[in-house]
């Protein structure tokens, strides 16, 4: 390298800013560098999940790296002309990227490198503390590793928050010749994409994570399950999963263990319940998505009815830390019984969408309000919904809720993967709950009646309540009907989607035609 | 009835043999003749089932189970926008009687003149710049209608 280093300039691959034109603002640097004769460097990292800058431009300087952004292809002959090579001043700029106030008051944990490295490079991530938690796991006993995981209390981040430590050691106990480690990267709740983050912005803390829980339980095999509407991820992925088996971190032994592990992805075809575990383990098995009876856990037969680790992307992303850090060291974050950090995906009508990561224990007001500024309309929040399609729709006067997996259930709702919806006062809360029904019936398996048949005719039953026919009679039907899903499906997705229904006409009655209720409360 | 759609039976035939020797293959192998081809020709069916030796009944069940696997050949353009909540909270369904009326076809048709086909879909991990949408491939942000009619505009050019 020459004494005049090029100065390195970073701007975005992460779909979503590119989505905003990240691509054309990379292009059009490169080539207003050309023109002026400049050399540079151009990374294209992931994103810092601060959406309402993207797409947003680092420079590396003496001072560290700084930010400009939003940046469009217009903007690009200024930045030049203002010297933010040099880190100087510019309208758009935004400082040392680190002292940005809603990155700096994060914990970043599990998104530690996402925003600051080159996605597909190893020598980046070994650099910044990549494969530590590995060499770490590769030197204890599968008993020690379990152990450490489940020192932590990480609970699975897809949904069901069950303990990863003790699944893990659920499978460790099989005694089976062939075990799997699936990663469950279906992602299908509106308002959630901190998997897409990862894969797209460090696929290798993926792929580390899945390595640790394979030679934790002693599974020689792992596919990552990947929806089809993330071909970034599929293509950032496969590159780092090349590398990783180049470099002799993946495949017949891992880092020179002794211990094999090979790591395939399979893409999803657009069905919803395939997030499910049982339901994605058929799809990988070549079959439709249906529901799997429980028992038997696929954690003792799983995939091709062997025992099978499947965990969330995000789930897994987190055991490099913790390996690394020490299960103590996690569990020190959070509140309660919801431990170390969760990455909160703030999505819909507000003003700073995006993801934070944080210890458990904010409220959902600070979340909206602090971090995402409210609504993005300015127009008064009427409602939010939290984790997910299958997630209660809460009022504002809830909002002083803990992020909390047992405080939000409590209060009639459910984390689930960490998404949260703001809708402003123009949501007619009948319709959202038109919707979940419509969901259902669209994305059912088809295995239960009353998640199949009750809610197509749940639609029926809200459009006459809409329609204001026979009003009353129809909401006890509509009440009926939750009932019997909630009793007879065998998943949640059947056995949830009651949840936005009948927290939609609990908390707006108004929009059902019925008479409104004063001052919900928690509880 | 009209003739089926044509279709390139020595592709399927070889992404089938490509493929075949793998756990689960025939979800690989529709995703495949699905992003090669850009729909599953029903009539396929027989050969894929022939070659994995399944029966025809079990083929046809998963690829009628997943929303991706399209029954018909798509127009040139396939328009696709998001109709999940994060976008609903910000204008989807705005954008989505705007682009029905841009396009002039409602959702899951194919206009007549085999220009575009409108998709409706389930979340895109766009939602931080909602209401999103996907153009031949291309994922967009925070879409208005003006935003949209541009990108429209832009295919019709071509
Ligand atoms: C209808 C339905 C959809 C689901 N979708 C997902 C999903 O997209 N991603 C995910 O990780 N888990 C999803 N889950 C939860 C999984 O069944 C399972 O609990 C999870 O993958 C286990 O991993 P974890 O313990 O690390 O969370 C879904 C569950 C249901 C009932
Ligand atoms: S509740 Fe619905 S999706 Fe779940 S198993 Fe039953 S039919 Fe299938």
């Amino acid at each position: 390298m020459s004494s005049t280093a090029a100065p390195t300039v970073y701007v975005p691959c992460d779909s979503s800013a590119l989505s905003l034109g990240a691509e054309a603002v990379a292009r059009a640097i490169t080539a207003e560098a050309a023109r002026r004769n400049l050399n540079l460097k151009l990374i294209r990292n992931g994103s810092r999940g601060l959406y309402w800058l993207e797409p947003m431009v680092e420079v590396a300087t003496p001072r560290g790296r700084v930010a400009y952004g939003p940046i469009t292809t217009g903007d690009v002959p200024s930045l030049f002309e203002t010297n933010f090579l040099a880190g100087h001043a510019h309208p758009f700029a935004l400082g040392p990227t680190e002292e940005i106030p809603l990155l700096k008051r994060q914990q970043r944990l599990t998104f530690a490198r996402v925003g600051v490295t080159d996605p597909v490079s190893l020598d980046d991530y070994l650099a910044h503390g990549g494969y530590r938690g590995l060499a770490r796991a590769l030197g204890m006993s599968s008993g020690e590793i379990v152990q450490e995981v489940t020192a932590s209390n990480l609970r699975g981040r897809g949904g069901a928050a069950f303990p990863a430590g003790i699944k893990w050691k659920t499978t460790l106990d099989q005694t089976s010749k062939q075990k799997y480690v699936v990663c469950n990267a279906d992602e299908g709740d509106s308002g959630t994409f901190s998997d897409r983050m990862i894969m797209e912005g460090d696929p290798f803390v993926l792929i580390e994570g899945m390595t640790i829980a394979a030679v934790a339980v002693g599974a020689s095999e792992g596919y990552i399950y990947l929806r089809s509407e993330y071909p970034d991820a599929l293509r950032t992925l496969t590159a780092a999963i090349d590398t990783a088996t180049r470099a002799g971190y993946l495949g017949a032994e891992v880092c020179g263990s002794g211990k094999p592990f090979h790591l395939e992805i399979r893409v999803g075809a657009g069905a919803y319940i395939c997030g499910e575990e049982t339901a994605m383990l058929e799809s990988i098995e070549g079959k439709r998505g249906v529901i799997r009876f429980k028992p038997p856990l696929p954690a003792i037969a799983g995939l091709f009815g062997q025992p099978t680790v499947v965990n969330n992307v995000i789930t897994l992303a987190s055991v490099p830390a913790i390996l690394n850090g020490g299960g103590k060291a996690y569990n020190e974050y959070g509140v309660g019984r919801s431990r170390g950090t969760i990455p909160l995906q703030l999505a819909g009508n507000v003003r700073r969408p995006g993801l934070f990561e944080l210890p458990f224990g904010l409220s959902l007001r600070d979340l909206i309000y602090d971090f995402g500024g409210g609504t993005a309309s300015g127009r008064p929040l009427r409602a939010v919904q939290v984790g997910g399609p299958l997630g209660a729709y809460f009022p504002d006067s809830m909002l002083d809720l803990a992020i909390d997996y047992e405080a939000i259930a409590g209060a009639g709702g459910l984390l689930g993967h960490g998404g949260v919806v703001v809708f402003d006062d123009t949501t007619d809360l009948a319709r959202m709950a038109r919707y979940a029904m419509e969901f259902c019936a669209l994305e059912s398996c088809g295995k239960c009646t009353p998640c199949r048949i009750g809610s197509t005719r749940g639609v029926e039953v809200i459009d006459r309540i809409i329609a204001n026919s026979e009003r009353s009679a129809n909401v006890e039907l509509l009440r009926d009907l939750c009932d019997t899903m909630t009793a007879g499906s065998l998943c949640a997705l059947g056995g949830l989607t009651p949840l936005p229904v009948l927290s939609a006409l609990k908390y707006f009655p108004q929009d059902f035609g019925l008479p409104s209720v004063k001052g919900a409360s928690i509880g | 009835m009209a003739l089926d759609h044509l279709w390139d039976r020595a592709a399927v035939l070889a992404i089938v043999n490509a493929l075949k020797h793998q756990p689960g293959a025939l979800m690989p192998i529709l995703r495949r003749i699905q992003d090669d081809l850009g729909w599953v020709p029903p009539a396929s069916m027989p050969l894929i089932a022939e070659e994995l030796n399944l029966s025809r009944a079990e083929v046809h069940g998963v690829v009628s189970f997943y929303h991706d696997f399209r029954h018909a050949p798509p127009g040139r353009n396939v328009v696709r926008l998001c109709r999940a909540e994060s976008c609903q909270a910000i204008g989807a369904a705005a954008l989505a009687d705007h682009a029905r009326k841009r396009l002039g076809i409602d959702f899951n048709v194919t206009s007549a003149d085999g220009a575009f086909s409108l998709e409706a879909v389930y979340c895109l991990g766009n939602c931080a710049c909602s209401p999103a949408a996907v153009i031949n491939g291309e994922l967009l942000g925070r879409v208005t209608p003006a935003r949209f009619d541009d990108a429209i505009a832009r295919l019709e050019r071509r």
